[in-house]
């Protein structure tokens, strides 16, 4: 009985830090999944938000990959974008002064095709208001096949990081590409070039064909998969970093919904980002948010940063 | 948060072997749609297909909104069987419909197919004003006739098998209509939805003779509101001074409606 009503008490304290980055709650949006945030303020208080992730930027408007870009998989989906984007200038002058609106840290996502390319963007980003944190993208799937070593080559990763570390104060967080044979040992190569926290897992690379055409059913062949078909794998790896590297972990990969979430912060997660699921439900986000509270009362959580890496336990 | 509601299912009925016509009454409040602008349907709970689809606005009605739709897929094929009472969430109505035309315009409207849904309504706000051109496959995939005739000034039928009416397609009867109205193009507008080949060649037809031409574009769709921007298509590019000459626009947000003027084949 005493238990009952000392549950009804207690307000749960969902707030959580990465780095330096005081976050109220720990569910974020995942980068191309919510573009610029105002494309979901019709649809909730995005003050309601732990972070806001805007879509992956770069110095120069990127017109993306020719359509179709998507295809719908079992439990999942195909995208291949390419990053278009409309640049970092427009995203400063156009979208950001809207963002400032709301009492939510907004995560700038970036990337470039260089290490210079790298840097310069970072140094266009730092120091901007309304700009709490970067993530920097080293593991789109979509892009050229070179690319691909700044988020699979250790040495690349070490220089890149290195690179956009020495240019900005801001809390600085990687994005982990899965598609590599040992994530654990990437994940401590970002630490150790001076990530504050890592970002897993972008999309797995994958392909789909149309069996009438015989052709590939992406334009660009070749896509990212998201959605729930990739939580299993997510879970992994994120169990897998958590045991290599010191920094906090942001879980990501086919969250649907409270339980999900969770699952990601046993794991090791001490924040996650919903991505795929803001498309099909534009609330995804917020309903999480409730949903952890809810859990909280429940199991008599005090704090949900307890939870992180409760799975590894004993 | 009047974009995404609930709505019941009042009726699913069959038209023929693979189009149903899905009568939903909504449960919130819902913004009022435009001719021309669509919605993203829930077909089921799980996560298998995980998307919504994508459906034109076909009829407001009293009760809500209807939608005359294909079963050509996993999402239709679950949508088709899902039966009176079932509560399903919708996000929309979504995207820029077709313009408001001026008073002295004369509309012609084009349906290719299940094209049909979408300029349905716009025949409707056109209220006996519209030449209408409607072409499907067979005499079968043919729907609405009778309410079509009644809303239009002139109804012209085809099939590409002859099977009902003129044997041949839209864009044939677009031509002949210009050839018999050459002397008087000058407030013809045009107004289209069908498959992408038919708008491509109509295209070439209002070009040539300089008519002035909206067209409702279709492409694979995950979110409905601009945010995964998967669904873009090429537009000439109206930033002076670009090298480039198209930008990739987003036919769920910019669209689906474009002035046929600005769309890249």
């Amino acid at each position: 009985m005493q238990r009952i009503s000392s549950g009804r008490d207690m307000t749960p304290n969902l707030e959580v830090t990465i780095g330096s980055l005081r976050l109220k709650n720990p569910v974020m949006t995942a980068s191309g999944t919510f573009g610029y945030g105002e494309e979901y303020a019709e649809f909730m208080d995005l003050n309601a938000l732990g972070a806001i992730v805007v879509k992956g930027l770069s110095l120069k408007p990127k017109e993306g990959n020719p359509p179709p870009r998507i295809v719908e998989t079992a439990s999942g989906m195909l995208n291949s974008i390419g990053l278009q984007n409309i640049g970092i200038e427009r995203f400063i002058h156009d979208k950001l002064p809207f963002l400032r609106r709301f009492d939510t840290p907004v995560v700038v996502n970036f990337f470039g095709d260089s290490v210079d390319e790298y840097a310069a963007a970072t140094a266009r980003l730092d120091g901007i208001d309304g700009i709490h944190a970067l993530e920097m993208n080293i593991s789109c799937p979509n892009k050229q096949a070179g690319w691909a070593v700044f988020g699979t080559d250790p040495k690349v990763t070490c220089e890149v990081v290195g690179a956009v570390r020495k240019r900005t104060s801001l809390p600085l967080i990687v994005k982990l590409s899965p598609n590599v044979t040992d994530i654990a040992l990437m994940a401590r190569v970002a630490e150790d070039s001076g990530a504050d926290a890592l970002s897993l897992i972008n999309t797995l690379t994958g392909m789909a064909i149309d069996i009438r055409t015989r052709r590939p059913k992406l334009a660009n062949i070749r896509g990212g998969l998201s959605g729930p078909a990739i939580k299993p794998v997510a879970i992994r790896m994120i169990y897998d970093v958590f045991r290599a590297v010191k920094i906090p972990i942001i879980g990501m990969g086919g969250i649907m919904n409270a339980g999900d979430a969770l699952e990601f912060m046993m794991a090791g997660a001490s924040a996650v980002a919903v991505g795929t699921a803001n498309f099909i439900n534009p609330r995804t986000a917020v309903e999480v948010v409730a949903g952890l509270a809810t859990f909280m009362e429940r199991e008599q959580v005090k704090e949900i940063r307890s939870l992180t890496g409760a799975a590894h336990a004993g | 948060m009047s974009r995404y509601f609930r709505a019941e299912i009042s009726a699913n009925i069959p038209l023929n072997d693979n189009h149903n016509l899905l009568s939903l009454t909504n449960l919130d409040p819902m913004d009022e749609p435009e001719p021309g602008q669509f919605y993203m349907v829930e077909v089921n709970q799980g996560y298998d297909p995980l998307l919504k689809r994508a459906f034109s606005l076909f009829r407001r009605t009293a009760e809500g909104i209807q939608i005359l739709y294909r079963i050509q897929g996993k999402g239709t094929a679950i949508l088709r069987n899902l039966k009176e009472g079932a509560v399903i969430r919708i996000l929309g109505p979504l995207g820029n419909g077709y313009p408001a035309a001026p008073e002295e315009a004369i509309p012609v409207i084009l349906a290719g197919g299940i094209g049909i849904a979408s300029v349905f309504p716009l025949i409707e706000r056109f209220a006996g004003k519209a030449y209408v051109l409607y072409g499907a496959r067979t005499g079968g995939d043919l729907f609405m006739i009778d309410e079509l005739r009644g809303l239009s000034k002139e109804l012209h039928l085809c099939t590409d098998d002859g099977s009902c009416s003129e044997k041949g397609n839209v864009v044939g009867l677009l031509h002949s209509l210009c050839a018999s109205r050459s002397s008087c193009l000058d407030h013809v507008k045009v107004y289209a939805c069908g498959p992408k080949v038919m708008l491509r060649e109509a295209a070439k037809v209002v070009s040539s003779n300089c008519i002035k031409a909206w067209f409702s574009l279709e492409e694979h769709m995950a979110c409905g509101i601009g945010a995964c921007l998967g669904c873009v298509t090429k537009i000439k590019s109206a930033r002076p001074g670009e090298e480039q000459a198209f930008e990739y626009q987003r036919v769920c947000k910019e669209g689906p409606v474009f002035d046929a003027e600005d769309i890249v084949w």
